[in-house]
């Protein structure tokens, strides 16, 4: 199991999403990211995608300088 | 939602059929989904991301609305119907359909027509590489001017490669048998002859799946089909003198007030908080000013402006301040690569600031 960091910063809603589809693709199960926003829509959005493919959100903090962070763990993959 | 029996376990002996639906997080696609689901259908979602898709990017810049919540309609669309969705980066690719379009634009920058062959076919490559069986859409004849007509929609067919592998199920009884129809996959009869702008059909067929909250119709999602927008875009391009684009130039079309005082430069003004934030992201790319002695916006000038120019503009700047009224207002101008330097200037008077300078 690894843990890494992903930078979304000053992108919006969807490419964060996408960074973090497409980053988590390259995952294992068990596999955690925190994924680094600036725009808060990902507070919402990151964790509905994850809900949908079967990935866990683990936190969601707010930082300072408006900056957000969203943890996931990989889930199994059922592909 | 739970679906009904799936096809294999109605015949064990077949293959469970796949599609993939084309998800804009508008009622139709949405409808055309669960139909489709019903039949026993594997259904995946896929997204195109353009970087025209208003999607709540003004919501997320501007601080006034940071409060209220947002969702990406797309994703809710699918959750609520409990199917993944893939959102794909087309970003690069649909430059080509922005900048010459075959079909032509609509009544703004819209290539509506191309827009849907492109998406299509991209679709159509997605369901090859994973071994998906057909494509659907929310499509339905008649409800757009453009790329929705009878004549249309067997050219989106046509020329994206997918023929009859594109099925739309709101539609499909008013338009010839696609393969998945002949092969008995889905029922014909199970799907529907909605036609023309009317959104009757739709409402009680969302009412009767239970669906009770959901976006407001599409044809909105796009800024390439906002008036505004599009003359925003078209400037850009003239003063270029070529038609291209990246991701940050259309994105910067989205923020701010924009004014052309010159035909070799343009400001890009903040009008609140939420926007100043964001364009400061960008000031390292333009020579920017902001003012001192007065709180003001961000100015950022997009171009190659002489002396008398960034004069201008920072008369302009301290127009956009609280500072207007007074005789001089002390800014900071800062060069593209360069030291900031501080000047005092008057503000530029309202009327020596023609209506032709607002894009």
């Amino acid at each position: 199991m690894s843990h890494y960091e992903l930078d979304a910063r000053r992108m919006l809603c969807p490419m964060p999403v996408i960074k973090t589809q497409n980053f988590v693709a390259t995952l294992k199960p068990g596999d955690t990211v925190e994924v680094f926003c600036t725009d808060h829509g990902a507070l919402n959005d990151i964790p509905a995608w994850s809900r949908i493919n079967g990935h866990e959100v683990l936190a969601t903090r707010e930082l300072d300088g408006g900056e957000v962070s969203i943890t996931v763990r990989v889930g199994d993959s059922d592909d | 939602m739970a679906g009904p029996q799936s096809f294999s376990d109605q015949h064990p002996m077949s293959r469970q059929r796949k599609a993939l639906s084309l998800i804009s997080g508008g009622l139709d696609s949405m409808l055309a989904t669960r139909v489709i689901m019903d039949q026993g259908i594997h259904v995946e979602g896929v997204n195109f991301f353009t970087g025209f898709c208003v999607e709540g990017h003004t919501h997320a810049i501007r601080k006034k609305d940071r409060d209220k919540p947002k969702r990406n309609n797309a994703l809710w669309v699918a959750e609520t119907l409990g199917i993944k969705l893939h959102i794909v980066d087309v970003i690069d690719e649909y430059k080509d359909v922005v900048i010459n379009p075959k079909h032509g634009y609509g009544a703004n920058m819209n290539p509506c027509l191309d827009c849907k062959c492109f998406m299509v076919r991209k679709a159509h490559e997605w369901i090859r590489e994973h071994d998906f069986d057909f494509i659907i859409t929310g499509e339905v004849v008649g409800q757009r001017p453009m790329s929705q007509r009878r004549d249309t929609m067997p050219v989106v067919a046509r020329e994206s490669g997918a023929n009859d592998l594109l099925l739309r199920p709101l539609c499909a009884r008013n338009l010839p048998e696609t393969l998945p129809e002949r092969e008995g996959w889905v029922d014909r009869e199970k799907l529907f002859d909605f036609s023309g702008r009317g959104r009757k059909p739709q409402i009680a067929l969302a009412r009767r799946f239970g669906i009770e909250d959901f976006a407001q119709p599409s044809g909105g999602c796009c800024f390439l089909t906002d008036e505004a927008y599009s003359h925003k875009l078209a400037d850009l391009w003239t003063a270029r003198g070529e038609r291209r684009y990246e991701l940050d130039d259309i994105m910067l079309l989205k923020v701010g007030r924009h004014l052309r005082p010159r035909p070799n430069f343009k400001l890009i003004i903040g009008r609140e908080e939420g926007e100043n934030n964001f364009l400061e992201g960008y000031r390292k790319q333009f020579t920017h000013i902001r003012t001192l002695s007065h709180p003001g916006p961000l100015v950022l000038i997009d171009g190659e402006p002489g002396a008398d120019d960034i004069t201008l503009a920072a008369r302009i700047a301290a127009r956009f301040s609280k500072g207007r009224d007074a005789e001089q207002v002390e800014v900071e101008i800062t060069p593209k690569a360069g030291e900031a330097r501080r000047e005092n200037v008057p503000p530029l008077p309202s009327g020596e600031m023609p209506a032709a300078w607002y894009l």
